[in-house]
């Protein structure tokens, strides 16, 4: 086993820098999905860019209309604030299903949407919010859709040398849903979650159904366009790819997928 | 009243064995198979100085486990029969140059083609009949025939510390640290293998973190691995297993196939019981002749009928074998015939409760083995305190038609070793006088149950000394006598007993005096017993007739639960506990047993389940084989029934695997309650959600 080596850069700045110096560098922040990668053996990664002292990507505000919060927002920051609990009760339901608290005292945010898990617990709240991430590297910030962010199983558009710093969060209208199904009721990893906002539009995402987490947007076309329930059920099952694997099947997903949805139009 | 091991574990003082070190010690690791079945037909080392490598050459004895039969290799010679056969061992100084050996070593192999269904498997290790009054008279006098067939699954005993041991060589000698229930297992194992004489041989226990059957029979491969290693080396040698190595190549429950014909009269009296038991060893047979003993005896459940034929056999698998669990054969075959009671009661329709009153053994009953029971047969008291305090009537009606189910179970335990396993291990215990009171010296292992504190009591209370008045000794073979091994629900109907005696002679030896004015006076003196059999105890194992224990606990489950129809999660609402367990000794340990078994046992029920692929554990991790948390298991009302047995230490009886039998048919029979028509556990969402879509439901409203 090769010996792995951490950067500590004092800045944005310099992360910026050793980045763009040193592509293969894994940008790191809580930590609590590589120490399982580093243990198992499937993170192949020897070199990392420890993120955890950066100031700048810290904080949850408001800007312009949207909700920013800073990448490294821990799920206990989300958890606790007033912001988010206001703007994104759905956001905060989710962060208190990470894991247990010292789970919540160290992952980010910015680190559940970087790692790009389908089972990521807050994905399919930023799929059904609309969400933007914004992107930096030392060539300049762009900031991009939610939506499309992942290209394929753990891939996105993020380049090497770019770290997520932000993400934003339009104002939402209407009523907010959240229900994670987890193998048990703590401690537990997602077996499949949705997402969903009621407004004028309606917005679902749905997670561990599919190698990224979706955002179903035909059957929240029929739910929008006064579409039956069976309808918009149907339509979610031909936009999710559900598999089997250890933790569950793909037809448990499918069948509660379809049960998720008639849920949240039931409930809200 | 203060556990003995409280204040260490409590502060931290207490030494795990990955908490010790020895001068100049090397750590093992295993080269394991990869492949569930083949020959070996060559082996590849490119290692550097500085690593110890053995293979089975490097045994001096014979190359086996010494436990029952001799069949397990210590190291493989050329077959493989599981994905975790273990092939080689390397120690080095550095934990970490123990990391990626595969790249160093290669093994190849022929592949051959292995059996996963015990049914099809053309091996079997153990056959078991057990037969009682005349079947074909029984079905006769049948106006109803009731057939049903129930599986269980593995079940992994998830010990919080994982199996580690050290072994220190030095002087013709060895010595062996470790986490683990049985030391006088590990003992006889590395006299065998290292061709030692006995008294060159000793084991010691660390404080261990928690066992359940999963370090009875395990450890003692793993000290023979690292004796091994470190007879090569002549240095000590650590192996301590990480979560993921320990789940896949450590043993797990027994996966059974249960079959019940079962004849009755129309108004619900058993007839005839006709039952058929399947156990999957896995790839040894290590203790699955027992496993399935206990097994076929706990078959008929706590029920009464004169014609009763059972048949068990334990076959071999490609898996790794399978071993003890606290319950040891008697949770799968009592999930049967309770899963089993509630369908023929269906069928006839009669209330559940009523069905198993008018069948209950009594006083004065005989078992399937024809052991005549004693006036602490206590299936009715259990029985009815649990209906009570659940007010299972009132609920079971209320429910009727919705998304909450109300279940029970009623079930027995032996206390003990089956049959005459007890005289087989003449069992010893010893005490010796100190100043202050006395020590006790056994082999018995504290492994979170209570033991130190429950004999310091049974000790303190016969002496007529106060508790802290009384020592216990490490479980070191060095000091203890053979006590027999920490299993069986015997270490404090049995072990206790025998230290019971001990405390009485003692007493009597003392006279007037106090141990202090008496240790001045003569000096230290030990008093030794060994078991005796109860009078009149009777044991056959040519026909499996007579008393196969001592005596039995007695319990009854009521779980009420609500299943969620968007997901199919089970949430358990409550589970009632009554136990009958002669005295409890310590009440809140005995409870503390009782609420630990329980919640295993909706783990086993619901949850905990090994996936299997290719004969590997496919989710060999914490996060995926999924235990209940404190808010996954259930609010608990625990009742403890007293009906002394006149040969248990103040009339004790066992108490620490009973708990683990009635959780999973309680809440398969609250499903069915629920519509869900469920004959194999686990009953995760996913086997719920089949159920449901392609079974539908079978009552309205729902």
């Amino acid at each position: 086993m090769s010996a792995l080596t951490l950067e500590r850069p004092r800045s944005l700045k310099a992360a910026l820098a050793s980045l763009a110096a040193d592509p293969s560098l894994m940008p790191i922040a809580g930590c609590t999905d590589v120490y399982v990668g580093l243990h198992f053996g499937t993170t192949p990664e020897r070199r990392f860019l420890d993120l955890w002292g950066l100031k700048e990507l810290r904080g949850i505000g408001v800007d312009g209309d949207a909700l920013r919060i800073g990448a490294l927002s821990t799920y206990t920051e989300i958890i606790q604030s007033t912001l988010v609990q206001q703007r994104v009760p759905m956001l905060v339901a989710a962060s208190r299903e990470v894991g247990g608290a010292q789970i919540q005292n160290r992952g980010t945010l910015g680190g559940n949407v970087a790692n790009a898990s389908p089972a990521g617990d807050t994905l399919p709240v930023l799929a059904a919010a609309g969400a933007r991430i914004v992107l930096r590297s030392q060539s300049g910030t762009r900031t991009v859709p939610f939506d499309g962010f992942y290209t394929s199983y753990r891939n996105s558009i993020r380049t090497p040398d770019e770290l997520v710093v932000a993400i934003e969060i339009p104002r939402l209208q209407g009523r907010q849903w959240w229900r994670k199904v987890g193998t048990r009721r703590a401690q537990a990893i997602s077996k499949i979650m949705m997402a969903a906002v009621r407004g004028t539009d309606v917005r679902i995402g749905i997670g561990s159904v599919g190698p990224t987490v979706i955002t179903a947007t035909q059957a929240a076309a029929v739910l929008s366009g006064g579409g039956s329930i069976a309808d918009a059920k149907a339509a979610l099952l031909s936009e999710i790819r559900p598999i089997d694997d250890v933790r569950s099947t793909g037809e448990y997903r499918a069948t509660v997928a379809a049960n998720l949805l008639e849920q949240f139009w039931r409930e809200t | 009243m203060r556990r003995k091991d409280g204040d260490a574990k409590v502060t931290g003082a207490a030494k795990y064995i990955d908490d010790l070190t020895f001068p100049g010690m090397l750590y093992g690791a295993t080269v394991r198979s990869s492949i569930p079945r083949g020959t070996i037909t060559a082996r590849h080392i490119s290692l550097p100085d500085g690593y110890t490598v053995a293979d089975h050459r490097d045994i001096p004895g014979p190359n086996y486990v010494a436990l029952i039969d001799p069949d397990q290799p210590c190291l493989a010679v050329d077959e493989i029969r599981h994905v975790a056969e273990p092939l080689l061992l390397v120690a080095h100084a550095d934990k970490d140059a123990l990391l990626h050996l595969d790249t160093r070593i290669s093994i190849e192999t022929r592949n051959g083609t292995p059996t996963y269904d015990p049914e099809a498997s053309d091996v079997c290790f153990k056959k078991i009949a057990i037969d009682k009054g005349d079947l074909d008279a029984g079905f006769k006098a049948a106006d109803v025939i009731v057939d049903g067939e129930y599986r269980t699954a593995h079940q992994e005993q998830l010990y919080i510390e994982t199996n580690g041991v050290i072994a220190v060589p030095g002087d013709g000698r060895m010595t062996v640290y470790g986490s683990m229930q049985c030391p006088y297992y590990v003992h006889r194992a590395l006299v065998v293998l290292l061709a030692l004489p006995p008294d060159k041989v000793r084991v010691v226990q660390t404080e261990t973190g928690g066992g359940f059957g999963g370090k009875e029979e395990y450890p003692s491969i793993l000290a023979c691995h690292a004796a091994i290693l470190a007879r090569k080396a002549g240095r000590p040698v650590k192996m301590i297993y990480d979560r993921v190595e320990d789940l896949l190549a450590t043993t797990k429950r027994h996966p059974s196939i249960v079959r019940h014909r079962t004849g009755l009269t129309r108004d619900g009296r058993l007839t005839a019981m006709d039952i058929d038991v399947i156990m999957d060893g896995g790839a040894y047979a290590t203790l699955s002749a027992v496993v399935l003993s206990r097994g076929v005896i706990h078959a008929a459940g706590p029920y009464r009928c004169d014609h009763i034929r059972i048949r068990g056999r334990a076959m071999m698998t490609h898996t790794p074998p399978n071993g003890a669990f606290r319950g040891f054969g008697a949770p799968q075959t009592l999930f049967a015939i309770e899963a089993h009671i509630d369908r023929i009661a269906e069928q006839l329709q009669i209330d559940p409760v009523r069905l198993r009153e008018q069948n209950a053994l009594r006083p004065g009953d005989t078992t399937a083995t024809g052991q005549q029971l004693g006036r602490d047969a206590s299936a009715l008291a259990v029985l009815r305190d649990a209906v009570k305090r659940s007010r299972f009537h009132q609920k079971r009606k209320a429910w009727a038609g919705t998304n909450r189910g109300i279940g029970l179970s009623l079930f027995l335990h032996g206390s003990g070793f089956t049959g005459g396993g007890e005289v087989k291990l003449a069992s010893k215990a010893s005490l010796e006088l100190t100043p202050r009171g006395a020590r006790i010296l056994v082999a018995s292992t504290e492994i979170g149950q209570g033991t130190r504190t429950m004999h310091a009591q049974i000790v303190a209370d016969a002496l007529g000394l106060p508790y802290d008045a009384i020592d216990v000794h490490e479980a070191d073979t060095a000091f203890v006598p053979d006590s027999g091994p920490t299993v069986a629900s015997r270490t404090c109907m049995i072990v206790g007993k025998l230290l019971e005696r001990c405390a009485r002679d003692m007493r009597r030896r003392l006279g007037t005096l106090t141990p202090a004015q008496y240790y001045k006076k003569h000096g230290a003196f030990t008093v030794t017993s060994q078991y005796e059999p109860p009078p009149g105890l009777q044991w056959s194992d040519e026909t499996y007739a007579g008393d196969a224990y001592g005596s039995y606990a007695w319990g009854c489950n009521v779980v009420e639960l609500e299943v969620d129809p968007v997901t199919f999660d089970v949430t358990p609402l409550n589970v009632t506990a009554v136990a009958e367990i002669g005295k409890a000794i310590h009440p809140m340990m005995a409870i503390g047993q009782i609420e630990g078994g329980t919640a295993q046992g909706i783990g086993y029920a619901l949850t905990e389940e090994v996936v299997m692929k290719d004969g590997r554990m496919a989710n060999a991790q914490l996060t995926n084989y999924i235990i209940p948390t404190p808010l996954d298991a259930a609010p608990m009302d625990v009742g403890l029934l007293e009906r002394p047995y006149a040969h248990g230490p103040f009339g004790a009886k066992g108490v620490g695997e009973m708990p683990i039998d009635g959780p999973a048919p309680a809440v398969i029979n609250a499903l069915r309650h629920c519509g869900f028509d469920i004959r194999s556990i686990p009953a995760t969402p996913e086997r719920l959600m089949r159920a449901r879509l392609h079974h539908g439901f079978s009552k309205a409203g729902t």
